[in-house]
C-alpha cells in the first residue's frame, strides 16, 4: 500500500498534498486553491514542454531508423539539441502573412492550439491519485474537447484565404466527423464494462480486476487506436496536410514559428492520446503489483510513450492513404464492428452479473471468448464487404513489363512486345 | 471562498457568452459568426458548470460546440454566396425589430418572474441520477426519441439518393480484352481502368 507520507514519492500526489495541507492550516483556504492550480498548471506545462523537445528528437530518430537512415545525429550527443537548433531557427524565420487572409484569425489559430491537448492533459491519471482534476464525466470531457480541436485547425487553413488550405480545412473537419463516432463507440465498451466515466475510476478497475482492458476489449482497443490515430492527422491518416495532393494542407501559408507550433501541436495531440490509449486499455499507472515498488508516474509515462510509439511506427511504416478510403474505412468497417461489440460487451457484463461470477473465472473466460469473437467479427465482416486479402503481384515483376505498353490501345497487327529480359 | 469564485465565474462567462452572441450581430463576416456562436456556447457550457451540472456543460460542448457549430461550419462553407457581407440584407431591419423586441420580452420576463432559489446545495454527481432516469424511468420516451432520429436520417438518405447509380465501368474499356497473366487476378473490375499487365510468358 502507498503510505501518504509527504516524502513517498512513489505518487507525487503525497508530497502535493503535503505542501496543500501546510498551506491550509496557516493561510486562508483561497491561498491552497490558488497553489493547487498553479502547481497543476506549472506541472502540465513543464511536462509538455519536456516532452515535446524530446519527442521531436525521438521521432526524427525512430523513423530514420525505420528507414534506414541516420536522423539528425550532429547537435548535441546523438543529435539531441536537435530540436532545441530548429525551434530557435524557426524563430528567427520571416513570418510571413498572406496579405488577403483573416488577419484575426491567422493570428489566432496557432495560439489557441494548445488549449485542447492541456485541457485533456489535465484529467488524464499520471499516477495513482495524480489527475489535476478526475472529473466524474472525464470521458465524456475528452469526447467533447476532442469535437472542438478541428475548429482551431478549420479557422487556421479557412483564414489563410488558400483553396489549398481550405481544402485541407474541410478535410480535417471530413476526418474528425468520421473517426470521432468509432472512437466514441469503442470507449462505449470501456464504459459499460468498468461501469464508471471517470478515468482514475477505469485505471482501478484494471488494478482491482487484476487485467488491462486490452486483452478483455481487443477490438475496440484497436478501433480506438485506429480513430485517435486519424483523429490526431498524422500519417498514414495524414490526408489534411497531404504535400503529393494540396501543397501542405492547413499548414500551406504558415511559416517560421506558427508553423513550429503546428508541428508542436500534433506531437503534443500524439502523446496526449498515446496516455488515453493507456489509460483505457493498459492499465494506467498500474502494472500488475509493480506500482507499489516503481513510481506508478513513471509506469505511467513509460505506457504513454509506447502508445505514441505506435503512432510513430504507423507513421515511419504505412503509406498515406486516400480521404475517400479512411472515410469508406471508418463507415463501413470500424463503426459497426464497434456497435457489434458494445452490444457483446453489455450482454457479458449483464451475464456476469446475473451469474455472480468471482472474477477469477469470469475474467479469463472473458478474454477468450473476446479475443475468439474479434477475430470472427473481423473476418466476418472482411468477407461479407468482399475485401480479399489478395497479394499483388505474387511474383516479382520487371518494371519494364508494367504499363509501358498499353496493350489494349495497340494497334491491331502490330506486333508482340518483347518481355524483357 | 467558493461563493467568491462561483460569481467571478457566473459573471466573466456571462459576460463572455452575450458578448459572443453580440458579435454574432455585429460582426459582418458568415464564418466569424460561426465562430462566435461556438464561443457562446462554449460560454454557456461554463455556466451550466457554476450551477455544478457537469454532465449538461460537457454534453453542451459535445452537442452545440462540437456537433451543431461543425454542422453550421459545413452549411457556410456549402453556400454559394457565403463570402458576402452579411449586412447586405433586405431583412436587416425587420431582423433588428423583431430580435429587439425578443429580447426585451425575455429581459421583462426574467426580472418579472418570482425566481424560486433552491435550498438544497450543489449537486455532487449527476450522470448516474441522468443515466437512472433515462434508462428507467424515461426510457420510452429515450427511444420514442431515438426512433425519430432514425427516421429522421432514413428520410435523408431517401432524398439526397440519386435514381440509380450510374454504371459507366462498361465505357471505360472492354474488360475483357485486358489480358491477364494466370496470377489469379480474375476480376476485372480492380484492373479496368488501370494499367494492364504484362507478363505472360513467366
Amino acid at each position: 500500500m502507498i503510505l501518504a507520507n509527504w516524502w513517498d514519492l512513489r505518487t507525487l500526489a503525497n508530497p502535493v498534498n503535503g505542501l496543500l495541507g501546510w498551506l491550509e492550516e496557516r493561510f486562508p483556504d483561497w491561498v491552497a486553491y490558488i497553489v493547487s492550480g498553479l502547481i497543476g498548471a506549472a506541472a502540465i506545462g513543464l511536462f509538455l514542454g519536456v516532452a515535446m523537445l524530446l519527442l521531436i528528437w525521438v521521432e526524427r530518430r525512430v523513423v530514420a531508423r525505420i528507414q534506414i537512415r541516420q536522423g539528425p545525429n550532429r547537435v548535441g550527443p546523438g543529435g539531441i539539441l536537435q530540436p532545441v537548433a530548429d525551434a530557435l531557427k524557426l524563430m528567427q524565420k520571416e513570418s510571413l502573412t498572406p496579405r488577403e487572409c483573416d488577419r484575426w484569425l491567422f493570428w489566432l489559430a496557432p495560439a489557441l492550439l494548445f488549449i485542447p491537448t492541456v485541457l485533456i492533459l489535465g484529467v488524464l491519471p499520471f499516477g495513482e491519485r495524480m489527475s489535476v482534476a478526475d472529473l466524474n464525466v472525464g470521458v465524456l470531457f475528452i469526447i467533447a474537447i476532442g469535437s472542438v480541436m478541428p475548429l482551431v485547425v478549420f479557422s487556421a487553413g479557412w483564414s489563410s484565404s488558400n483553396k489549398y488550405s481550405t481544402l485541407g480545412a474541410m478535410r480535417v473537419m471530413a476526418l474528425v466527423i468520421s473517426y470521432e463516432l468509432p472512437a466514441v463507440i469503442a470507449l462505449l465498451s470501456v464504459v459499460i464494462l468498468t461501469g464508471s466515466m471517470q478515468l482514475g475510476q477505469i485505471v482501478q478497475w484494471q488494478a482491482d480486476h487484476w487485467m488491462i482492458s486490452a486483452l478483455l476489449l481487443p477490438l475496440p482497443f484497436i478501433i480506438y487506436t485506429i480513430s485517435v490515430l486519424a483523429e490526431v492527422g498524422r500519417s498514414p491518416a495524414d490526408v489534411t496536410e497531404a504535400e503529393s495532393e494540396l501543397g501542405a494542407g492547413y499548414l500551406t501559408e504558415y511559416s517560421g514559428m506558427k508553423w513550429g507550433l503546428f508541428y508542436a501541436a500534433e506531437l503534443g495531440n500524439a502523446l496526449v492520446f498515446g496516455g488515453l490509449i493507456a489509460t483505457f486499455f493498459w492499465g494506467g499507472w498500474w502494472l500488475f503489483g509493480a506500482e507499489n515498488v516503481i513510481p506508478s508516474w513513471l509506469i505511467f509515462m513509460v505506457k504513454m510513450l509506447a502508445g505514441y510509439w505506435l503512432f510513430v511506427w504507423a507513421r515511419g511504416t504505412l503509406p498515406r492513404l486516400r480521404i475517400d478510403q479512411l472515410l469508406q474505412f471508418s463507415w463501413k468497417f470500424l463503426i459497426p464492428l464497434g456497435l457489434i461489440f458494445a452490444v457483446i460487451v453489455a450482454t457479458e457484463v449483464v451475464i456476469w452479473e446475473e451469474a455472480g461470477a468471482s472474477s477469477w473465472i469470469a475474467i479469463p473466460a472473458m478474454v477468450v471468448v473476446n479475443v475468439l469473437l474479434s477475430v470472427a467479427l473481423v473476418v466476418g465482416l472482411v468477407r461479407i464487404l468482399g475485401f480479399e486479402s489478395v497479394q499483388q503481384p505474387r511474383r516479382a515483376h520487371l518494371t519494364t513489363d508494367i504499363g509501358i505498353v498499353n496493350r489494349t490501345t495497340r494497334p491491331p497487327g502490330a506486333a508482340e512486345p518483347v518481355a524483357a529480359p | 471562498m467558493s461563493d467568491a469564485g462561483v460569481a467571478i465565474g457566473f459573471w466573466g462567462l456571462g459576460a463572455l457568452a452575450v458578448g459572443a452572441a453580440l458579435g454574432i450581430l455585429v460582426t459582418q463576416n458568415l464564418l466569424h459568426a460561426v465562430l462566435l456562436l461556438i464561443l457562446s456556447f462554449i460560454a454557456i457550457a461554463g455556466l451550466f458548470l457554476t450551477l455544478t451540472a457537469d454532465f449538461v456543460a460537457v454534453a453542451q460542448v459535445l452537442i452545440y460546440a462540437g456537433a451543431v457549430g461543425v454542422l453550421v461550419l459545413f452549411t457556410v462553407m456549402l453556400t454559394p454566396s457565403s463570402a458576402r457581407v452579411n449586412a447586405d440584407t433586405v431583412f436587416f431591419g425587420p431582423g433588428f425589430i423583431i430580435g429587439g423586441l425578443i429580447a426585451a420580452g425575455m429581459a421583462v420576463v426574467a426580472f418579472k418572474t418570482p425566481w424560486s432559489i433552491a435550498d438544497r446545495g450543489g449537486f455532487t454527481t449527476t450522470v448516474g441520477l441522468i443515466g437512472d432516469a433515462l434508462t428507467n424511468r424515461w426510457a420510452l420516451p429515450f427511444e420514442l426519441a431515438s426512433i425519430l432520429l432514425i427516421a429522421a436520417m432514413v428520410g435523408a438518405i431517401v432524398l439526397v439518393r440519386s435514381a440509380a447509380p450510374v454504371d459507366n465501368l462498361e465505357a471505360d474499356q472492354p474488360v475483357a480484352d485486358i489480358p491477364f497473366d494466370q496470377t489469379g487476378e480474375a476480376d476485372g473490375r480492380a484492373l479496368a481502368t488501370a494499367a494492364p499487365r504484362g507478363g505472360e510468358g513467366h
